[in-house]
């Protein structure tokens, strides 16, 4: 075994990877359970693309074949009814772990310098994701696959002058068709996921090169030679992050936090296999009623919302009583996101130590986010498009607030070392 | 080998040179994974034109065809619904129909070739839902209107003439498709017709 192993070391570098990124990773001792979802995110990855390449076996991406072929996997396929629920729940369940993976580095700090790069792939993910999402929900190929995707394509048509262009161009035909079903599916199945999988091995890569923050967002790596050699952790870590450094209360991620990953991950299991046996369709959240009846391009359903994890966003086009502000606002909504390392100009990273106007101003964001979901999934009247404008203005007053007071904010002293 | 000196300026030509004959390649061959993307020439011929027998139209009613995969609307308007036309340009994003959104024909009051048939493209200039014909119960929306086109997408509201409301997210009147009649019984949807 021994040679063998040495046999690949001379010729690949395996056992230096598994030290670098595993065994002699440090990782701050102190990753309480928002840190799991990151790893979650990856177990939802590896369901949806095996579960994803099985439907793929029986599902026929054209607009006569696919909403059949769907009820077919469902019906006649042996456990195909799991395979479908598996992937259906999985894109619901990606999106849960992005969002509080999202919210737990917003918390942190964690996109704060040096960690700005890796915080922009990691938004990059979510973007890919949304459109990896989109485009699988027009392929069952319902009234809601397909009034969802007439609506975001025409999206694109609010852009001047050759917006009318580009949605033919997007769409293949006048409307949406079989063209667009199946140019759906050729990105959903390999373009995009393949997109994904390189971000993702990207987010890893940038992660590993700065080390991970921690809920104190204090920083593990101290100057070389600064610290005595008993207050050192007692384990090996790898030389290239020892040579520069003195890495103080971390732990190697192999075996320790790979453990605690394993408790976390039985627990998501549970509830991820509660809803698939249990509640596919979520109360019609995770898969919409109107989505059981075949695509019909002279009949809109009563009332069309997207999935529930577009709703905040979708909630906010809505807001907007003109077309290419409401298109803008909704893009502005994300673009935010992607440029809040430069947004927040604040020098501490944790909340546990940040002024108490940003824990009311992260609180109120987050409670317009969940509102505006919620809102999303309602129809337009006067009163719910009137919340949609008083949370949509809180939405954005996160990041105009943030950007101001974040320059000389009366922050709480951060201590030096993650306590014992 | 020869060891003469390094042509610096040489090597920047061959270079830049490179380079630019690479990217021209480049551009060249993304040419027709982007254009095979345009409708193909089969979804074209599909947007041939489309009949309407009116014939049996009852005041009041509907039709819906199929044009281009789009619903195409013909609806047979009563003399109520055109008088409820008047009077309501303070209301109206384009009472006028100022913008392109009909053929010259149709850029009337009524928005129409004959006062009484309303031809349109049965498809929200917001987002592309299609809006549901409120008969009788378009009052629910606009006070005083019994008639008119509702978008439950996204809650905009056209009068009975494919008019948008102000103050809903439809930026346009609904598209009048070009047509003309064939005989009094007949309309042809896709083509303005000798007459135009």
């Amino acid at each position: 075994m021994k040679k063998l192993i040495a046999w690949f070391d001379e010729r690949i570098p395996m056992t230096k990877t598994w030290n670098i990124h595993l065994a002699q990773y440090p990782a701050p001792k102190n990753f309480n359970f928002w840190y799991l979802f990151g790893v979650l995110a990856m177990l939802v990855l590896v369901n949806q693309i095996l579960t994803g390449i099985w439907l793929t076996m029986n599902y026929v991406p054209s607009a006569d074949g696919a909403f059949a072929s769907v009820e077919y996997i469902m019906r006649d396929i042996d456990y195909g009814w799991l395979l479908r629920y598996m992937h259906s729940t999985g894109a619901s369940a990606f999106f849960v772990v992005v969002y509080l993976h999202m919210f737990r580095g917003m918390m942190y700090g964690s996109y704060q310098k040096p960690r700005e790069l890796l915080w922009v792939f990691g938004m990059l993910i979510f973007l890919v994701l949304m459109a990896e999402a989109f485009m699988g929900y027009l392929l069952p190929w319902g009234q809601m696959s397909y009034w969802g995707a007439q609506v975001i394509i025409s999206l694109f048509g609010a852009i001047p002058i050759i917006g009318d262009d580009l949605t033919l161009w997007i769409r293949g035909d006048y409307v949406i068709s079989g063209a667009t079903l199946n140019r759906f599916f050729a990105l959903h199945v390999i373009a995009l996921p393949l997109v994904l999988v390189i971000l993702v091995f990207l987010h890893i890569i940038a992660l590993h090169e700065v080390g991970s923050n921690n809920p104190e967002g204090i920083n593990i790596k101290k100057p070389k030679g600064s610290v005595p050699e008993e207050e050192k952790p007692k384990f090996k870590f790898h030389e290239r992050f020892t040579n520069k450094y003195d890495i103080v209360d971390a732990f190697p991620f192999f075996p320790y936090y790979v453990v605690k990953d394993l408790v976390g991950i039985g627990i998501f299991l549970f509830l991820f296999c509660y809803v698939i046996f249990f509640a596919p369709a979520m109360g019609g959240l995770f898969l919409e009623p109107p989505n059981f009846e075949p695509a019909n391009p002279l009949k809109t359903p009563e009332h069309i919302a997207p999935v529930w994890y577009f709703t905040p966003f979708y909630a906010i086009l809505r807001a907007v009583p003109d077309k290419l502000l409401g298109v803008i606002l909704m893009f502005g909504a994300i673009v935010a996101l992607f440029l809040l390392p430069w947004i927040d100009r604040g020098k501490v990273r944790s909340i546990r130590y940040r002024c108490g106007f940003h824990k009311v101003n992260l609180t109120l964001f987050v409670i317009s986010f969940i509102a505006l979901g919620y809102l999303g999934l309602k129809p337009a009247t006067e009163v719910y498009t009137f919340f949609a404008r008083v949370f949509t203005f809180l939405y954005f007053a996160f990041f105009v607030f943030l950007f101001f007071y974040s320059k000389n904010e009366n922050t709480k002293p951060v201590p030096e070392r993650i306590t014992k | 080998m020869s060891n003469a000196p390094v042509d610096k300026g040489r090597r920047r030509f061959l270079t830049v040179a490179t380079s630019v004959v690479g990217a021209a390649g480049a551009v060249g061959v993304a040419v027709p994974f982007i254009a095979s993307w345009n409708p193909s020439a089969k979804a074209k011929n599909a947007g041939a034109p489309v009949e309407v027998n009116i014939g049996k139209a009852e005041p009041g009613q509907m039709i819906r065809v199929e044009w281009r995969g789009q619903p195409v609307w013909v609806v047979r308007r009563t003399p109520e619904m055109l008088n409820s036309l008047e009077g309501l340009a303070d209301q109206l994003r384009d009472p006028n129909s100022e913008e392109p959104q009909q053929p010259e024909y149709a850029a009337n009051l009524y928005r129409s070739r004959k006062e009484e048939y309303f031809v349109a493209v049965g498809i929200c200039t917001h987002l592309g839902c299609s809006p549901q014909y409120l008969e009788d119960s378009f009052g629910e929306q606009v006070e005083g209107i019994s008639a008119g086109f509702f978008c439950p997408c996204h809650g905009s509201k056209f009068d009975i003439a494919g008019r948008v409301f102000s103050g809903v997210p439809a930026p346009y009147n609904l598209v009048v498709p070009p047509h003309y009649y064939i005989d009094d019984n007949t309309i042809l949807v896709g083509e303005d017709g000798e007459q135009a």
